[in-house]
């Protein structure tokens, strides 16, 4: 009956959300008195699947068909459904992401499995089974009671800190058999930033808005963004204006992250705006405006001006 | 083209969070309620694609009567007609059972909703609906077209997007910019009193998950100002105080 953890690769390695949601899985294990269970899918070497043991994983199932190999939501709910099935598992713990979301949700429907989403803290089991999520973007956490026999808990990031240990997880293969109904979307294109530090995984985040008064200045933003090794962000009038992808809009109605450090240039701090980012850890506004609204949510403000600001950080970083 | 799209009620996104009763029940006083803004662009697109193909949009919400004028909102934008399922939604798994429900008694080629509501932020109930009517469901979905029997559509991913075929019926979760919002006219106002708002009971009484309590996030200390001219200091003190780099 052990923890069945659904850990995601990225380029064959174990996403570093994913070594959170082993470790926290691990964590969910001991106090029920049971082992944790890695489910790997896609293709990785044998190295990087017995390195869960690190994070806590004492066992990896590892789903190699080659029909896998394109991330699909329904076809891996299938393949962790079998897992949790064959392992016993009542509780499934995975990182929150754009394949671990849609992932879970077909997964609790399969399973009629009680979901909890953003999951922020590690679980309640003195009374019933009972984890904190974050809801309202951010704005408020709800303690939540997981009432049904079967259990999903999709992980912020950034909800615990894995202590790594000297240890491997043995490495089964697993080869479910796969069900046609779960391949019938073709992908016909994929467009995808390479070598970029994805935003939704970034320790560290660089973000800018309309301040930057063009896409051709976004250089300077880029260059703190290398210089730390941070991932880059704009706000919603930015992606709305094209200046930006929409994969790297951040608020209400964009991606919700938890970074450690989000340096925000250029952005005033409309609500909406604060939705997505509040639950970084730490918040750094630079702006001209010294009445931007942004400044109340920071831990770290500058009033001036991000072409003179911008490059003088990135110099400052260079030089540490 | 027979489109069944999902809206939530839900709290205006300015609105400052806040809950009663020994923080077990969400403040609703002074708040705003408005249709999600996800839900807003599953509609949009719905609606111009019954323009551009012919077939009718049916607005379904499970929540109490305080969501009428929500659901009006949606008529008078161009949906036809309305399901208001008289429920708490309380639990994502309850609210898709709703949705199925009625799906099995009406072969929509189509059911869109928001990626996600604002409230729960759950992200689960396509998924959930996908599995119980065995059809795919695809989010958070950016573009959108129908050809034939074929829906053409782009998805967000981590880092970039994906161009998918995919034969219909589907689910779909929504997310800008599949369509701009659209603001309701006077007609369409007028016309929304006289459209059909059928009020059913809930199909089951099925909820996996519970809240049993609220709280708000702990208030982040004072700001620290750095002078423009000793900018440089931040990247000291990012290192040393907040130790994040």
């Amino acid at each position: 009956m052990s923890v069945l953890i659904f850990a995601e690769l990225d380029e064959g390695k174990l996403k570093g959300s994913s070594k959170e949601a082993i470790y926290y899985g691990s964590k969910v294990a001991e106090s029920l008195g049971t082992a944790a269970t890695a489910i790997v899918i896609g293709q990785a070497d044998s190295a990087e699947l017995a390195a869960a043991g690190r994070f806590g994983a004492a066992k990896v199932l590892h789903a190699a068909d080659s029909k896998l190999t394109e991330a699909n939501g329904m076809a891996y709910a299938s393949v962790v459904a079998a897992a949790a099935e064959q392992e016993g598992s009542t509780v499934v713990v995975l990182a929150k992401s754009s394949l671990g979301d849609a992932m879970a949700a077909r997964l609790a429907g399969k399973l009629r499995a009680g979901l909890a989403a953003n999951v922020v803290d590690l679980p309640n089991l003195s009374n019933g089974f009972r984890v904190k999520r974050s809801i309202y973007t951010g704005k408020a956490f709800a303690e939540t009671e997981l009432t049904a026999d079967k259990k999903i808990l999709a992980i912020k990031k950034n909800t615990i800190t894995p202590e790594e240990k000297e240890a491997t997880a043995n490495v089964e293969a697993f080869s479910p058999a796969l069900n046609d109904s779960d391949f019938v979307l073709k992908v016909t294109n994929t467009e995808k930033a390479t070598g970029d530090v994805l935003l939704p995984e970034a320790n560290l985040v660089v973000s800018a808005g309309r301040g930057l008064k063009g896409p051709e200045n976004w250089g300077i933003v880029e260059d703190l963004a290398k210089a730390l090794g941070a991932a880059t962000a704009c706000s919603k009038p930015v992606s709305d204006l094209d200046w930006r992808p929409h994969h790297e809009h951040v608020g209400q109605t964009g991606i919700k992250i938890s970074p450690n450090l989000y340096i925000a240039a250029g952005i005033s701090g409309a609500i909406q705006h604060l939705a997505g980012v509040n639950s970084s850890k730490v918040i750094v506004v630079i702006n001209k405006d010294p009445e931007a609204p942004f400044f109340k949510s920071a831990d770290y403000g500058i009033v001036g001006d991000v072409f003179d600001i911008l490059p003088r950080l990135t110099k400052a970083v260079k030089a540490l | 083209m027979k489109i069944l799209v999902c809206v939530t009620s839900v709290p205006d996104t300015t609105t400052k969070i806040t809950f009663t009763d020994n923080n077990t029940r969400f403040n609703k006083a002074g708040v705003q309620f408005i249709t999600g803004p996800y839900d807003d662009y599953a509609l949009a697109r719905a609606v111009e694609l019954k323009e551009k193909l012919g077939g009718t949009v049916t607005v379904l919400n499970v929540g109490s009567a305080d969501s009428d004028p929500v659901i009006r909102k949606c008529l008078a934008i161009g949906a036809d007609d309305a399901i208001r399922v008289d429920a708490e939604p309380t639990d994502a798994f309850f609210v898709a059972e709703q949705i199925a429900a009625i799906a099995k008694q009406n072969s929509y080629d189509l059911i869109l909703m928001g990626r996600e509501s604002i409230d729960y932020n759950g992200g689960q109930v396509h998924g959930i609906v996908g599995e119980l009517l065995g059809m795919p469901s695809i989010s958070p979905v950016m573009q959108l077209d129908i050809d034939g029997s074929t829906a053409k559509l782009t998805r967000e991913i981590e880092g970039g997007k994906q161009e998918l075929e995919a034969q219909l019926p589907l689910i779909l979760g929504c997310q800008e910019p599949i369509a701009e919002w659209k603001i309701p006219n006077m007609r369409g106002i007028m016309t929304a009193r006289t459209k059909p708002l059928n009020v059913i009971p809930p199909a089951g009484n099925d909820t996996l998950t519970q809240v049993v309590g609220y709280e708000l996030p702990p208030a982040r200390g004072s700001v620290k100002m750095i002078p423009a001219e000793e900018a440089e200091t931040l990247i000291r003190l990012l290192r040393t105080e907040a130790k994040v780099i």
